[in-house]
């Protein structure tokens, strides 16, 4: 009797050992483990940027296999003296994204804002600067690496670079907080919700999720809006001086391109090999 | 076997009263955390990791410290070691289990904390660090229990068991491993990118595991009639003066990296650490005091030691100083400076001091207590265990 009910305990044992470890290794094993994990209209939200931008309108197929990769450049020659414009930049991206503002710098969150060229640029010489550098704010904002070190070191694949766009993008409802990515990632791109961000949300857009606290969040690139066939709110909210330029970083025509080609360009802490998609003009 | 633990005098109920209280207040912070978010931490938007994340880091150490203990015993055969082994299995399972609870006080969404498994991610060294530490766990839970069941019914271990002894060594140093790898892979972190990153901390782990079993043995011998032994005793702290010494050598590498390569991202860390930072004409200096009483203190117990060895003089007091001077130094050095020293930088180069709030030391107590608690009742039960064969 004894003997009967150890062994029963062994191979149950063993059995809920092998129930408990099954998903993982299932999971572990398929490949398209990304793509399957999405829900339905995450992965409509990502495919539709690829379509808008794929130029004549491929489908997510080809623009995935053409290797879209959205990026932007700020001009920021267009910016200096104009802090209003930059700051409007700022207001029209926090609101689009229902980004609370929380007066506090320990809880703030901030997707898009402006900081000082030794900031910004740490790694650049701030010494002797030019009277422009010094007195100039520079536009900071995720740089959608192609080497995102946030996505390498996620645990949950809650933030994961999409690759019919290149966007670093969240779900903020598989994210566990525990802010890995904003270790990982050498720009302080990254705002965890401290609190509960719902209050402090000064004009709430119905279009964009709020996010609960307890998450991480920042600049998606306005992947929602691109997917409506709208530009990023910030390209769009200084348009009258053109200072930001979007658009896909492979496509040789694209505008964003040809300006690369004229003038020389800047990006923050290259030297870390996260290669990102943001460049400067300054 | 769990009977022993419920069997004490009146010393024993009074620590556990005394921890339980703690574990109260801690709960309570807890709940404060967890229903009004963690703003109630010192943690920020550039300080973004903490009180919790370092002790989680230092706890792994003190698990992993047992492992000088268990490499001596089954490997080398050490027999002087075979009373305490035990001590460092259990010490294991209290220290991992303080770090899962940190792990579940330090992240914003814990009731997703099943994301780990569900979403399981290869790349994210997180993930490789959940399933060494609850491998560890699992392995030590099962040594440790199997051991003591078959030493109280006077025979021999199962040969299956030692097939986990054995797989627990590698894995002991691999926890320690997978929880520096969290930190020294990350592009940008200067004072944490550093290769020595992980042979540093298992070094401060083999001293400060063993330095906390060796104060566990003398509190035990006064208040529970346990004696370790003055042998076992005197080569454990043999065993923690090498490794501390080991620590401070790659410390001290640290600082000729840094300092003589002139690259400042390497040095703010340490100067900020050691000497204060100055920033645009304010001088951060927070935590200077400590990490000079973390050097003090590791060497006045290293100095402790080297006298009694040299002098050929055994005190219990002496030895227990010691081991209480090194613990305290390696938690400075690893439980405080390690993560706010390495995080006040931030990647703008903006210099954010952390300051613990109250709620914040209240759960980190409470956590501790916890540990002490399982800690001191998995003693009883091995010391319970041991009295009884004797009789």
């Amino acid at each position: 009797m004894d003997k009967q009910r150890r062994k029963f305990l062994k191979i149950a044992g063993v059995t809920a050992l092998a129930g408990l470890s099954a998903p993982a290794v299932i999971k572990l094993t398929s490949s398209p483990a990304l793509a399957s994990s999405e829900t339905p209209g995450e992965a409509a939200g990502h495919a539709a940027p690829a379509e808008a931008h794929g130029a004549e309108g491929h489908g997510a197929e080809q623009a995935a296999h053409t290797g879209v990769r959205l990026g932007m450049l700020i001009d920021m020659r267009k910016l200096y003296g104009r802090p209003d414009l930059m700051d409007k930049a700022t207001a029209a991206c926090h609101k689009v994204h229902n980004v609370p503002h929380i007066e506090n710098k320990k809880n703030e969150i901030k997707w898009l804002w402006h900081a000082p060229f030794e900031n910004v640029f740490p790694e650049h010489s701030s010494y002797h600067e030019s009277k422009v550098t010094a007195e100039n704010d520079f536009m900071v904002l995720c740089n959608h690496c192609d080497e995102p070190p946030c996505v390498r070191v996620c645990p949950t694949k809650a933030t994961f670079r999409d690759e019919k766009t290149g966007i670093v993008a969240m779900d903020f409802h598989r994210c566990i907080g525990c802010r890995f990515c904003m270790m990982g990632c050498p720009y302080g791109a990254r705002s965890f919700n401290w609190m509960d961000p719902r209050p402090y949300i000064k004009e709430y857009n119905a279009d964009f999720p709020t996010r609960m606290r307890g998450v991480v969040e920042k600049c998606n690139f306005c992947g929602e809006r691109l997917a409506l066939g709208q530009e990023p709110a910030c390209v769009e909210a200084v348009k009258e001086v053109g200072a930001f330029v979007f658009g896909d970083l492979n496509d040789p025509n694209s505008e964003i391109r040809q300006r690369l080609d004229q003038d020389h360009t800047i990006q923050r802490k290259p030297s870390l090999g996260t290669k990102p998609s943001v460049f400067y003009i300054v | 076997m769990i009977e022993k633990a419920l069997k004490g005098n009146s010393n024993y109920w009074m620590w556990l009263a005394f921890l339980t209280a703690f574990i109260a207040v801690g709960a309570i912070c807890y709940l404060r955390q967890f229903f009004l978010g963690m703003y109630l931490t010192g943690m920020g938007r550039d300080l973004s990791w903490g009180l919790y994340i370092s002790q989680f880091t230092f706890l792994v150490g003190v698990a992993a410290g047992g492992l000088m203990l268990v490499l001596p015993y089954y490997v080398h055969n050490y027999k002087v070691f075979g009373r305490i082994t035990i001590l460092g299995e259990f010490l294991a399972i209290g220290a991992l289990v303080m770090c899962l609870m940190f792990i579940m006080a330090d992240i914003g969404q814990p009731l997703r904390g099943l994301n780990m498994i569900l979403h399981p991610t290869p790349n994210s060294m997180l993930f490789w660090d959940m399933c060494v530490l609850l491998g560890y766990l699992g392995l030590n839970v099962i040594c440790g229990w199997v051991i003591l069941t078959a030493e109280r019914k006077q025979v021999k271990p199962p040969k299956w068991v030692y097939i986990f002894v054995y797989i627990s060594i590698p894995f002991a140093v691999s926890i320690h491993t997978v929880t520096a790898m969290l930190y020294c892979g990350l592009p940008g972190r200067h004072f944490w990118l550093s290769a020595i990153t992980a042979p540093r901390f298992l070094a401060s782990a083999f001293a400060a595991g063993p330095a906390l079993i060796v104060i566990a043995c003398l509190i035990m011998k006064r208040v529970a009639h346990f004696d370790a032994g003055k042998e076992a005793i005197n080569k454990l702290t043999t065993i923690i003066m090498y490794a501390a010494l080991i620590n401070a050598f790659f410390v001290c590498m640290e600082f000729f990296v840094g300092y003589y390569s002139n690259i400042p991202g390497h040095m703010h860390s340490l100067q900020y650490l050691f000497f204060g930072l100055e920033h645009n004409g304010h001088v951060y200096n927070n935590l200077v005091p400590f990490m000079w009483s973390s050097v003090l203190l590791c060497f006045g117990g290293l100095g402790l030691f080297a006298y009694m060895k040299i002098a050929n003089v055994y005190s219990d007091l002496m030895v227990g100083v010691g081991c209480a001077a090194v613990f305290i130094a390696l938690w400075l050095d690893k439980g405080l400076g390690f993560v706010m020293g390495g995080l006040v930088v931030n990647p703008l180069e903006e210099i954010v001091e952390y300051y613990p709030t109250a709620n914040e030391i209240g759960i980190t107590l409470g956590i501790w207590a916890t540990g002490f608690l399982l800690v001191t009742v998995l003693y009883k039960i091995a010391v319970g265990v041991e009295h009884e064969v004797e009789a």
